[in-house]
């Protein structure tokens, strides 16, 4: 049978973290009751213009960035056009034509085996960041044959990230999304929670034999976390593939991914292929951005966006942070990796190395092993974990000075872990679990043991 | 004698000085516009607060503290404006019962400098038209159609053919704003300019009818038809009416996009008394066909009055002139079917009963709250955005759309000022004469003069010139320069005092104010 190769793509939308929307005054606020943070532009009353926010597009140009993407200094918005409860308007406002950042790269790595130990890198392509209008909420009371509409979330601003099909797979994607997603948490342009909906992801799977065109693509939505999006994208190729195997074909269509029986079906209310009749948004001038070399002497500093004055104020992104805790405390790579993985994981490492004598080195072990474990056996994050950093350095450091053995050590985590409020030493001293240091009193207690167990010696010493 | 006055000049004065009272100048035009409702030129009258405004107003003058010019003023407002509070309808059953939340930056700007807003004024539904005659609350009569002049020449010729049938219409769409100035009932009305809508009526009523700089007034609450076009529009009685309206207008607004960011100085006008140093164009394709003989020779007689005051007039020539019908209908249409996607009937305005689906409620509500011109600009609009025609049509009239507004830089580069043109192809047709033909062939024919200074976003004013041979007002339109109103309005205003128009004779009116007419010649100042 010949191999097949699939091709997977992803089309991502990540709300930017901003206080209001993208072309109106009103909040951005996650869970608020509905229809109380909609503005007259959000619930499109006759007469209302779109105002860009600022903050949004400083998000976009920081993300655009950080993906390596050429910022478009001229960008320009468009009307797309469709009928929906929640699109008020009739239409949304996008960037279809010129997208403010093209043609960037994201690199991200992957375990070849299950063990953490040997990573490979690799890059997808990001064809362009557009910025665009969020749509409203609409719930279906099928009881009542009603259809709730919450605008909350209409006008919110969003970032479409589209990476090209250069994966080959679920965990391709999934790696890609997360690394994309510790990016802008880093940037602080999106928070990227996938549970609440700042984050979506779309994929565009399809197959085909080697040496041949690319096959049919399908589109997968309701992908609500990354475990899910590597599962639908494993089982979307299976599908594909049995189906041409089977003599079937791939319609181009758009499926949903049941999370509960871990596949995809058709998605209703998609018959046909919608024209957007895309326009130019008359109400919204070019937008124009500057650098340091085009920025007019006399502008006003609070109308320009200078591309070069973010680039500068860049933070350090998750593979520079990678690298540079690699170099500093001579971790291994996969540790990085795991680190920056974890929110606040990091931060608590770093704590723990700067309060004890313990090599970098080995604290990582009792960090990755030790701390990790507990945590993931009880659901906690690194915030709501009940040992704190001075803690686990203060018991690192008897255990560094010889104080404790490594399975007192480990013993004492086990206390410290029921959050009473003990410190490491004042479980020691209770449960006695002091290294003796004195050579006398060891030899002595060591006399003891033989002098008490003479018949188990003479055995040992006839062997 | 104050109803008569311009603003700055008579009107003003009067109030400070004491001699009328705003709760009193309100009440005289609530009156008229009672014994004028004939003409149907308001939709809402908003006879409460325009009195509780008056009030104020009156309370402000007596503490010698008025806040400007327009303080006391009444004023209409064409019913595309949001004003809060009181019914905004653009005459269509998908708007009828809609109280806006929110006043539109150009009502704000008045009422916050004392204007009394006396209601809102009829229209073609949604702008679209150029009678207003096409909007759910019936036709508007030209207030001229009563008038002493226009029936002194149109005699009934049997019976029973009286007034009633052979009322003329305002033109369009600012008809019910064109035809309350005309009539006295207000001192200055808003239109909206996007083809014409502005100065077509104003011409029709013997009106001022100024459409300025596409960017220099706020269109932040004007119900859009065509965002890439449209303007608010100044209906007043005089040219100095109007440079005072533009002066408590034009502005940036940081709720539009699209104003300019450059500051406005609002100016007084010059008495112009040298025009020397002026130089008028005449675009030659402005004969355009079916142009009256009368208004062709009166568009010559103003020319030559330029010439003999000294002024160099030269003919030029815009060849694109021809094409900007058919590339303004590409463009408005589209911008149409887009605008008017967003009346679903979900979030405001006419919903349907259809319960059906939502895709089902959405037909009901629009083809209940739609008329035909609408709905039929919609389906053209959506033609031409549709993928495969895009390129065909709507890039293509962009593409036309530039050359238009290039033929303007090059005529205004070669140091041509002015542009003096027609605004109309003839005076005011029958009402019954008029509704003949279909919207679209109307609009057509009508725009025809006036569009491509929307196309090209210049500014473009009327001026009342003289009576037709019916008795009915025809108009000179002169067109400017980019953001140059004062000279635009400095030479409108010279060509008014040279031409001195006259006053319509109207019953109502001179009932209402008997010792109005005792001194006129001309349409306003002193």
């Amino acid at each position: 049978l010949a191999p097949w190769v699939p091709v997977v793509g992803l089309e991502i939308h990540a709300q930017i973290s901003s206080n209001s929307k993208l072309f109106s005054g009103s909040q951005v606020q996650f869970a608020a009751p509905p229809n109380s943070l909609v503005s007259f532009f959000d619930a499109s009353l006759p007469g209302t213009l779109p105002v860009l926010n600022r903050r949004c597009v400083e998000a976009a140009v920081m993300t655009g960035l950080a993906l390596n993407c050429s910022i478009n200094k001229k960008s320009l918005f468009d009307r797309k056009h469709y009928f929906y409860a929640d699109l008020p308007a009739g239409y949304q406002i996008t960037q279809q034509r010129v997208p403010i950042a093209v043609n960037g790269s994201l690199s991200y790595s992957l375990c070849i085996d299950n063990k953490m130990s040997q990573m490979v890198t690799k890059t997808v392509r990001i064809k362009q960041i557009q910025l665009e209008q969020d749509s409203g909420k609409s719930l279906h009371d099928d009881t009542r044959s009603q259809t709730l509409v919450d605008l909350n979330r209409a006008g919110v601003g969003l970032m479409e990230v589209v990476m090209e099909p250069d994966m080959c797979c679920g965990e391709e994607a999934a790696a890609a999304v997360r690394e994309l997603q510790l990016i802008l948490q880093t940037l602080g342009s999106s928070q990227a929670v996938m549970a609440e909906g700042q984050l979506r992801v779309d994929a565009n799977v399809s197959v085909h034999h080697p040496g041949e065109p690319y096959g049919v693509r399908t589109e997968v939505k309701n992908i609500n976390s990354i475990r899910f999006l590597a599962k639908a994208i494993d089982y979307e190729i299976q599908r594909q593939i049995e189906e041409l195997e089977n003599g079937g074909t791939i319609l181009n269509e758009t499926r949903a991914f049941d999370s509960k029986l871990g596949c995809t079906v058709p998605m209703r209310d998609k018959e046909g292929k919608q024209d957007y009749r895309f326009m130019p948004e008359p109400n919204l001038p070019p937008l124009i951005l500057y650098d340091a070399k085009s920025l007019p002497a006399n502008m006003n500093h609070q109308q320009v966006i200078n591309i070069d004055w973010i680039h500068e104020r860049l933070p350090d992104l998750p593979s520079v942070k990678r690298k540079k805790l690699v170099e500093q405390y001579g971790i291994l790579p996969e540790h990085s990796f795991t680190l920056l993985n974890e929110d606040g994981l990091a931060e608590f490492f770093e704590s723990v190395v700067k309060r004890t004598q313990m090599k970098p080195k080995k604290v990582i072990g009792w960090i990755l092993k030790d701390l990790l474990s507990y945590l993931k056996q009880h659901s906690l994050t690194v915030k709501e974990s009940p040992v704190s950093s001075f803690l686990l350095a203060d018991l690192l450091n008897l255990l560094e000075k010889k104080e404790i053995s490594s399975t007192a050590a480990k013993q004492v985590l086990a206390e410290l872990w029921k959050g009473e409020g003990k410190t490491p030493l004042e479980i020691v001293k209770e449960q006695k679990l002091e290294l003796l240091q004195d050579q006398k009193e060891l030899e002595q207690i060591c006399q003891a043991v033989i002098d008490g167990h003479k018949n188990e010696v003479i055995m040992m010493v006839l062997g | 004698a104050a109803l008569n006055g311009g603003l700055r000049s008579q009107v003003s004065a009067a109030l400070k000085e004491g001699r009328v009272a705003p709760t009193e100048l309100c009440q005289r035009c609530l009156a008229l516009i009672k014994s004028t409702k004939f003409l149907n030129a308001y939709i809402t009258v908003a006879e409460e607060t325009a009195l509780k405004q008056a009030e104020e107003s009156e309370e402000r003058y007596k503490r010698g503290q008025p806040l400007g010019i327009l303080d006391g003023i009444p004023i209409a407002v064409k019913d595309n404006f949001n004003t809060a509070g009181i019914e905004t309808t653009c005459a269509s059953n998908m708007l009828k019962g809609y109280i806006s939340p929110y006043n539109a930056t150009v009502v704000q700007k008045l009422l916050d400098q004392g204007a009394v807003l006396l209601g809102k004024t009829n229209l073609d539904e949604f702008a679209m038209g150029s009678g207003s005659t096409d909007g759910v609350f019936g036709p508007v009569r030209n207030p001229w159609s009563y008038s002493k002049q226009y029936k002194e020449k149109n005699v009934p010729k049997s019976y029973p053919e009286d007034e009633e049938s052979n009322w003329v219409i305002t033109g369009g769409s600012s008809g019910g704003s064109a035809a309350a100035v005309s009539s006295f009932t207000c001192f200055a009305a808003l239109g909206s300019d996007t083809g014409g809508s502005t100065r077509n009526p104003a011409a029709h009523c013997g009106v001022v009818g100024l459409k300025p700089t596409y960017g220099l007034i706020s269109r932040h609450g004007l119900i859009p038809l065509v965002n890439s076009m449209d303007v608010p529009g100044i209906l007043t009685r005089c040219v100095d009416d109007a440079a005072v309206l533009l002066g408590s207008l034009a502005g940036h607004d940081p709720k539009d996009s699209t104003t300019t960011q450059d500051g406005f100085e609002p100016f007084e006008l010059p008495d112009l008394t040298d025009v020397s140093k002026l130089s008028i164009g005449i675009p030659k394709e402005y004969h355009a066909p079916g142009l009256s003989s009368e208004i062709l020779a009166l568009w010559s007689k103003a020319a030559d009055l330029f010439k003999n005051a000294g002024a160099k007039v030269v003919e030029v020539s815009l060849p694109h002139t021809p094409y900007s019908i058919v590339c303004y209908h590409v463009l408005c249409t589209a911008e149409v079917a887009s605008n008017m996607a967003r009346f679903d009937g979900l979030e405001y305005g006419h919903r349907s009963d259809m319960k059906d689906s939502t895709e089902s409620m959405y037909a009901a509500t629009r083809r209940e709250g739609f008329n035909d011109v609408v709905r039929g600009r919609i389906l053209s609009g959506n033609y031409f955005l549709l993928k495969q025609n895009y390129e065909k049509y709507f890039v293509k009239a962009q593409k036309v759309r530039r050359l238009i507004a290039n033929d303007f830089v090059k005529v205004f580069r070669s140091g041509v000022d002015i542009l003096l043109t027609p605004t109309t192809l003839s005076d005011a047709a029958p009402y019954t004469e008029f509704i003949q033909e279909d919207n679209r062939t109307r609009s057509a024919q009508d725009d025809i003069l006036t569009q491509a200074a929307n196309m090209a976003g210049l500014p473009a004013i009327n001026v009342p010139t003289a009576l037709s041979e019916r008795g009915l007002p025809v108009g000179l339109q002169f067109i400017g320069r980019s953001f140059q109103e004062k000279q635009l309005l400095t030479v409108a205003k010279w060509f008014e005092k040279q031409v001195q128009f006259p006053v319509i004779q109207l019953e109502e009116v001179e009932r209402h104010d008997s010792d109005v007419f005792q001194h006129q010649k001309s349409a306003s100042f002193s």
